[in-house]
C-alpha cells in the first residue's frame, strides 16, 4: 500500500493503507491528536477493484484482516467514510476481547451513560451534544464491556453525524472541528466531528456503567423503566459479538443488565432529549 | 523474504521473531489472519518473551480459537445425536476430527464447517435425518444442486437453521469426476472409534485425506493451513506406511509432493527421497506463499493457473468446458 496511517482509538490500534493519498491525508488531519501505536490490532486497506479504477472513475473497495464478501465500493470522495467503515468492520467481525455494544456513551464523575437504539434513534447526536455540555465522550458507535471487570471502555472515533444532525451539532459547537461534508452516502449526508481534547486525552480510561438508555427520536417526550430481561434481549441484538463470546458474553451482559438501571426515553427534539438524559443521569 | 514465507518460517521456528520490527509483526498477523492461521501462530508464539501488544494479540487469538473449538465439538455432538438412531458409522473429517481426537494440528486451528464421512449407500437416510433435525439446504440454484448430487463427493451443503452452522456430508474424499478414485470403503473400514461413538480416519488415512484435499482438489487456496495440518500429523505419527497407503488410494504422487513441500516450507522430518524439491514444486511453493504484507493475494497469473488446474483435475475436458460456460453465464468470475 502506498499510503499508510496508524491510529489508536480507545484500547484498539489500527493500520490503514490506501492506494490513494486523499483518505489517508484526511485521517491524519482529523485524527492528528490520537496516538499512533506501532503494532496495530487490525489492518484495513482501501484499494481499487481494478488497476485502472485507481484513476478512472476511482472507486474504493474496503479490505482488511476481516471482510465481508460483496461489500459495495464507495466513490473516492467518500474515502474517509470507507476507512471508518473498514475500522468498524474489523471491530464488528473480530473484536473478541470485549463485549461489543452498538451504542454511544458519555461519562461524568467516572459513571458512564450508555445509549443504544436503531439507526436514527439519535445515539450520535445525543452523545455529541452531551459532549458540548461538558460530558466526556466515550464513543458514538461502539462501547466495549470488559467481561473480566464489567467496566465500559470507550472507542471515541470520529463522531458520525448524519443529515439534520449536522446543522444541530454545528450550531451547538461553532468551534468544533468537522471533517468534509460527504453528500449522498448510503446513509445520506455525513459529516464527521472530531471528539474534543478531553475525550481524546481520557480515551484509555474505562468507566463504570451507571445507566442504560434506549432513546427514540421523533415521539412525544416519555420515559419508562426497562426491566433487565428486556434490556438483555435488546442488548443481545445490538451486540455484534455476543454469540461469539459465548459464556463470557452471557456473563458480561447478565451482569450489566442486573447491576445497571435501564430506561427507554422518547423525545421530540434534541433539547428535550438532552434534558431527559441529564435528569436521569 | 516475502511475508508469506516469513509466516512459514515463524511457524517452523517461533524464535525467529526475536528481532522482529513492528512492521514485521504487523505483517505476520495480517498474513496469518488471511490464511486463517492466527490461532495456530498464537499457540506457536505463546511462552516467548513478547511485546505487550503482541502478547495481547496472542491471548485474543488463543481465546478465540478455544471458543471455535468448543463450538465445533458441540456441532459434532449435535450431528451425532441426529444420526445415532440410524446406526450409521459417522467419521469426522478435517478440523473437527483433529480437535475430537486431540491431534496437534488442532492447536489454535480455525474450524469452519462440520465435515463428516458416511457410507454412500446410507446417504439418503443421513440426509433425511439431518433435515428432520433442523438442517436446511443452502444452494438455491438447481444447477448447483444437481451438480453436487450427480458429480460431487458430498451432498450439497446444509446449514442448521438455529445454530447457523454448515455441515458437509461426504461419501468419499474426492469428486466422482476426478481421475483419482480413493478407496472410500477402506477409509470407512479402517476408521477408528472415538469415546462418544463418532469415528476418525486411521492415522495414515488422515494424511491421505489432507493430501487429497491439498493437492488433488481445489486451487491451493488456504494451502498453508492444509500443509500445516500435514506437517503436524507427520510430527505426531511419522511416515511409516504412508507411501504405501497413499498408493492404495491412487495418491502416491500427491503424498510425495506434500512431503517435499512440507519439508521445504515447515522443515518436516520426512524420508530422504522426499527431501529434494522437483522443478514443478517451486510453482506450488510460489502459489502457497502468495500473500503480501496486507494479507492480499498477489501473483494473479500463478493463482489463475492453479484455478484452471483445479478444474482440470476435477473433471474431463468437455465437461469442464460445459461447466465453466454455465458458471460464466451465471456471472461467476475466478480470481477476483
Amino acid at each position: 500500500m502506498r499510503h499508510v496511517a496508524h491510529l489508536g482509538i480507545g484500547p484498539v490500534g489500527f493500520r490503514i493503507g490506501s492506494d490513494w493519498r486523499g483518505p489517508i491525508a484526511q485521517l491524519e488531519t482529523l485524527y492528528r491528536d490520537y496516538p499512533k501505536p506501532s503494532i496495530p490490532d487490525f489492518s484495513v486497506h482501501l484499494f481499487a477493484a481494478r488497476p485502472w479504477r485507481k484513476y478512472l472513475r476511482p472507486s474504493v473497495m474496503i479490505g482488511g484482516d476481516y471482510t465481508i464478501p460483496d461489500a459495495a465500493p464507495l466513490p473516492l470522495a467518500q474515502g474517509l467514510l470507507a476507512a471508518e467503515m473498514g475500522m468498524n468492520l474489523q471491530m464488528a467481525l473480530a473484536q473478541r476481547r470485549y463485549l461489543l455494544l452498538h451504542a454511544s456513551a458519555v461519562e461524568r464523575d467516572g459513571k458512564a451513560v450508555l445509549m443504544t437504539g436503531i439507526s436514527g434513534a439519535g445515539k450520535s447526536t445525543l452523545a455529541a451534544l452531551l459532549m458540548a455540555r461538558g460530558w466526556r465522550l466515550m464513543g458514538d458507535e461502539f462501547v466495549l464491556i470488559d467481561p473480566a471487570t464489567g467496566l465500559a471502555h470507550g472507542f471515541p472515533r470520529l463522531i458520525s453525524l448524519k443529515n439534520q444532525a449536522i446543522a444541530v451539532a454545528q450550531a451547538a459547537m461553532p468551534e468544533g472541528r468537522f471533517g468534509p461534508l460527504l453528500p449522498g452516502t448510503p446513509k445520506g449526508d455525513i459529516r464527521h466531528l472530531v471528539p474534543d481534547a478531553r475525550a481524546i486525552r481520557a480515551m484509555a480510561e474505562p468507566a463504570q456503567p451507571a445507566l442504560l438508555l434506549f432513546p427514540r427520536f421523533g415521539f412525544d417526550a416519555a420515559e419508562r423503566p426497562v426491566p433487565p430481561s428486556e434490556a438483555f434481549v435488546r442488548l443481545t441484538q445490538s451486540s455484534t459479538n455476543y454469540v461469539h463470546l459465548a459464556e463470557r458474553g452471557f456473563d458480561a451482559l447478565t451482569r450489566l443488565v442486573q447491576s445497571v438501571p435501564a430506561r427507554a426515553i422518547d423525545y421530540p427534539d434534541t433539547d428535550s432529549g438532552i434534558a431527559l438524559v441529564e435528569a436521569l443521569a | 523474504m516475502t511475508p508469506g514465507w516469513r509466516l512459514a518460517a515463524v511457524l517452523r521456528d517461533p524464535g525467529r521473531t526475536e528481532h522482529f520490527s513492528a512492521r514485521q509483526w504487523t505483517e505476520l498477523f495480517a498474513v496469518a489472519r488471511a490464511e486463517q492461521m492466527a490461532g495456530t501462530l498464537a499457540h506457536r508464539l505463546d511462552g516467548l518473551d513478547l511485546h505487550p501488544t503482541v502478547q495481547r494479540l496472542v491471548d485474543d487469538a488463543i481465546a478465540s480459537a478455544g471458543q471455535v473449538r468448543l463450538a465445533a465439538l458441540w456441532e459434532a455432538e449435535m450431528a451425532r445425536r441426529a444420526l445415532a438412531p440410524l446406526g450409521v458409522p459417522v467419521v469426522l473429517l478435517k478440523g473437527t476430527a483433529f480437535a475430537a481426537a486431540g491431534l496437534s494440528p488442532s492447536l489454535g486451528r480455525n474450524i469452519g464447517d462440520l465435515d463428516i464421512l458416511v457410507p454412500r449407500e446410507r446417504m439418503d437416510e443421513v440426509e433425511a435425518a439431518l433435515l428432520a433435525a433442523g438442517w436446511e439446504w443452502v444452494k438455491p440454484d438447481p444447477y448447483d444442486d444437481a451438480y453436487y448430487r450427480r458429480w460431487m463427493h458430498e451432498l450439497p451443503p446444509l446449514i442448521h437453521r438455529e445454530r447457523d452452522r454448515m455441515i458437509d456430508v461426504h461419501h468419499t474424499i474426492l469428486p466422482l469426476t476426478a481421475r483419482i478414485r480413493p478407496d472410500a470403503g477402506a477409509l470407512l473400514a479402517d476408521s477408528e472409534p472415538l469415546e462418544n461413538g463418532l469415528r476418525t480416519l486411521s492415522r495414515t488415512d488422515l494424511l491421505v485425506h489432507a493430501v487429497a484435499h491439498l493437492l488433488a482438489d481445489g486451487d491451493l487456496a488456504g494451502g498453508m493451513r492444509n500443509l500445516w495440518d500435514f506437517h503436524c500429523l507427520v510430527q505426531d505419527g511419522g511416515t511409516m506406511g504412508l507411501a504405501e497407503r497413499a498408493r492404495h488410494h491412487g495418491l502416491g504422487r500427491e503424498m510425495a509432493r506434500a512431503g517435499r513441500l512440507s519439508h521445504a516450507l515447515y522443515g518436516t522430518e520426512v524420508p530422504f527421497e522426499w527431501q529434494a524439491l522437483k522443478p514443478l514444486d517451486h510453482l506450488y511453493l510460489r502459489r502457497l506463499t502468495a500473500r503480501d504484507g496486507w494479507g492480499r493475494q498477489g501473483r494473479r497469473l500463478t493463482r489463475l493457473g492453479f484455478y484452471v488446474r483445479s478444474h482440470w483435475l476435477r473433471m474431463p475436458p468437455l465437461m469442464l468446458a460445459r461447466h465453466l460456460w454455465t458458471k460464466y453465464r451465471k456471472g461467476y468470475r475466478p480470481v477476483g
